[in-house]
């Protein structure tokens, strides 16, 4: 009973917490402290947060269930394309700009969804190695498609899309996604994922349906892909098969794996960082690249499950340490 | 009568586009080979996908782009850069081995393919930085004619790079038969401890065996500048992952399959460009890689290991 409650409180406090941050950042935009530089960071925190998505939805199979996808680009690719199809048949129907934004979002995950079920049945037979080497195939036909289909600009850049991603809306389903991926890693579910990282051989003696729980796993993370995919189609307006390359798939595993395998806090914190690291250094963008690979090097000799590890920052738990130390003897829930 | 004519005239330049695709796919399929081959030898003995591999020929290549000028200067045949050019690839191949992947070897597969990664997008983008972005145009290795066979152009160069693949194959097959080294590459990935002990040194072989692979990369990558005459800096990235796919194909770790594979491959992708769908081939390469990892993930040559709990 009382764990139930305290969990029920830790929602709440979070919930406060990331309505303080918004509020924050909306009164930094609102008073024009940053003046003509104002739409610009609003640009990064946009890009900062499908990013986001992104990197937590690749982190479910790499941290959580111990698996690599390599093409996680070519998922985004799909609900990217699938959404600004649908945007822009229903662009002049009248239907507010909201409610389109939602569409498009759902649209794109949910097709991302479906391809993520199709590559999952027949690649997650596969471990290791060969499943990373497989879904840099998938992500490569997926892309080979693209540039072949009429409708998604037949290999040309696929433009005017209308812009939807705002910042406030992105940064709200940002942290949809996050919690609800937070909430499936720490139920029955991801519990079960998570055993089956540790021994799949074990799992699957101990009465678990590993290829369904793998294969929901894999789907979970390519609707999310699916959604980033549609917020990137709608904050870029315009795009190209090549964009989703091999090159930007591993840019993400990297951010993963920086961060620290299972980790969301790691995951959100090396998103962050990596999107704004080559804003930051527009004139060196020559070496971001070269610069990730070294700083990724370093992290696998040294630290290889990333620099948060499996860490979760939690604002409870932070909370009730500052005031354990405060007024030390009431706090009751410091254990949390 | 004239209708009979032509439709012979039809058949034969029929015939003469199949013979000269056919021996285009050879061609390409002899460099996936030698390529394949620097994978399969490096996941036979340590099980790791060397994904760098494919950045060696980029090496290679830079190395010729650079070096074929100074041959031609010195009067010299402009064939003989290959040989800078495997000094260079075997540098940057055992540097990489000895720098990023011998500490993190005890880590776990994972670990290692992660670096492995690591060192493929640090060499594109270091090349990038050095050579900048901009495509070189390798001048031309081979001024060779073209001969006239049934009516198709055959290119003599094509000839030779199939000929080079082959020599090469089936001497590494008798190097790791016979010699006492070669025994000892096939002794460690067996079983490391009982090769220790029988007094073969497990990281010299290991680095014996990237000495050897980027060898065969620098090789590959003068067999691609003769068909291609550009460098590129991610030219590595993508033609190693189709020899990676050659590898599997053929069965990871054993050398002939390497070579059935490479040239499966090889022929799939022109073939198919040639008569299928010219978009499409890339799609085509991937889906043979798919089908044959759920059909039979251990390829045409491979060995079945079961699972042990």
């Amino acid at each position: 009973m009382n764990k139930i409650q305290n969990k029920k409180w830790a929602y709440i406090i979070n919930f406060i917490g990331i309505c303080i941050l918004f509020s924050l950042l909306m009164i930094l935009f609102n008073s024009g402290i940053l003046g003509t530089s104002t739409n610009y960071v609003k640009g990064i925190l946009t890009t900062a947060c499908y990013t986001i998505i992104m990197v937590a939805s690749l982190n479910l199979l790499t941290g959580f269930m111990g698996e690599f996808s390599l093409g996680h680009a070519g998922f985004m690719s799909v609900g990217a394309y699938s959404s600004a199809i649908i945007t822009n048949m229903l662009v002049d129907k009248g239907i507010p700009d909201i409610i389109l934004f939602v569409i498009a979002l759902i649209v794109g995950g949910f097709a991302a969804a479906i391809t993520g079920t199709l590559v999952g049945i027949p690649a997650l037979r596969l471990r290791g190695d060969y499943l990373a080497i497989v879904t840099i195939a998938f992500a490569e036909i997926i892309r080979v498609a693209f540039t072949n289909f009429a409708i998604t600009g037949g290999g040309r850049t696929m433009s005017g899309i209308t812009k939807l991603s705002k910042f406030s809306w992105c940064f709200w389903v940002m942290v949809i996604c996050v919690t609800f991926m937070y909430m499936y890693v720490r139920s029955r579910f991801g519990r079960t994922v998570i055993a089956i990282r540790e021994d799949y051989i074990a799992s699957a003696a101990s009465g678990i349906n590993v290829t369904f729980y793998k294969v929901l796993t894999f789907t979970i993370s390519a609707f999310f892909a699916g959604v980033a995919g549609a917020m990137y189609a709608h904050y870029m307006t315009a795009m190209i098969p090549t964009n989703f390359s091999f090159m930007y798939s591993a840019e993400f595993l990297t951010e993963v794996i920086i961060g620290g395998t299972g980790s969301l806090t790691g995951s959100i914190m090396g998103a962050i960082f990596l999107s704004a690291l080559p804003e930051l250094m527009r004139d060196f963008s020559n070496y971001r690249m070269l610069a990730y690979s070294v700083v990724l090097l370093l992290v696998m000799i040294f630290k290889p499950s990333g620099i948060f590890g499996t860490y979760e920052f939690s604002l409870t738990g932070a909370l009730s340490r500052l005031f354990h130390k405060k007024e030390k003897g009431k706090g009751g829930a410091a254990d949390e | 009568m004239s209708y009979v004519i032509n439709i012979f005239r039809k058949i034969g330049v029929g015939m003469a586009l199949f013979i000269q695709s056919l021996v285009n796919g050879l061609n390409q399929g002899a460099i996936y080979a030698l390529i394949a081959l620097g994978y399969t030898m490096v996941y036979g003995i340590i099980r790791m996908i060397n994904f760098a591999h494919g950045d060696f020929i980029m090496v290679g290549s830079y190395t010729l782009f650079y070096t074929i000028p100074l041959m031609i200067r010195t009067g010299m045949p402009p064939w003989m850069a290959v040989f800078i050019a495997i000094g260079v690839c075997i540098i940057v191949g055992v540097s990489v081995e000895v720098i990023a992947y011998r500490p993190v070897r005890k880590a776990g597969s994972m670990t290692a393919l992660i670096t492995a990664l690591a060192m493929s997008l640090f060499l594109e983008n270091l090349a990038m930085v050095v050579f900048g972005a901009n495509p070189k145009s390798v001048t031309a290795i081979f001024n060779l004619p073209a001969l006239n066979f049934l009516g198709a152009k055959l290119q003599v160069k094509y000839l030779i790079t199939l000929g080079i693949g082959l020599v090469i194959m089936i001497a590494l097959q008798l190097f790791v038969k016979y010699t006492k080294l070669g025994k000892g590459m096939r002794a460690v990935p067996q079983d490391k401890q009982a090769a220790t002990l029988m007094g073969i040194k497990v990281n010299n072989i290991i680095t014996i065996t990237f000495a050897i692979g980027s060898a065969l990369a620098a090789v590959a990558a003068l067999m691609y500048c003769s068909t291609y005459p550009r460098a590129t800096t991610d030219m590595g990235s993508m033609m190693g992952l189709k020899a990676f796919i050659a590898a599997v194909l053929g069965g990871i770790g054993s050398i002939p399959g390497a070579m059935i594979g490479g040239l499966i491959v090889g022929l799939v992708e022109i073939l198919v460009k040639v008569y299928v769908a010219p978009s499409w081939y890339e799609a085509i390469t991937y889906s043979l890689l798919i089908i044959v990892l759920i059909v039979k993930p251990t390829g045409i040559l491979g060995k079945n290991i079961g699972e042990k709990v």
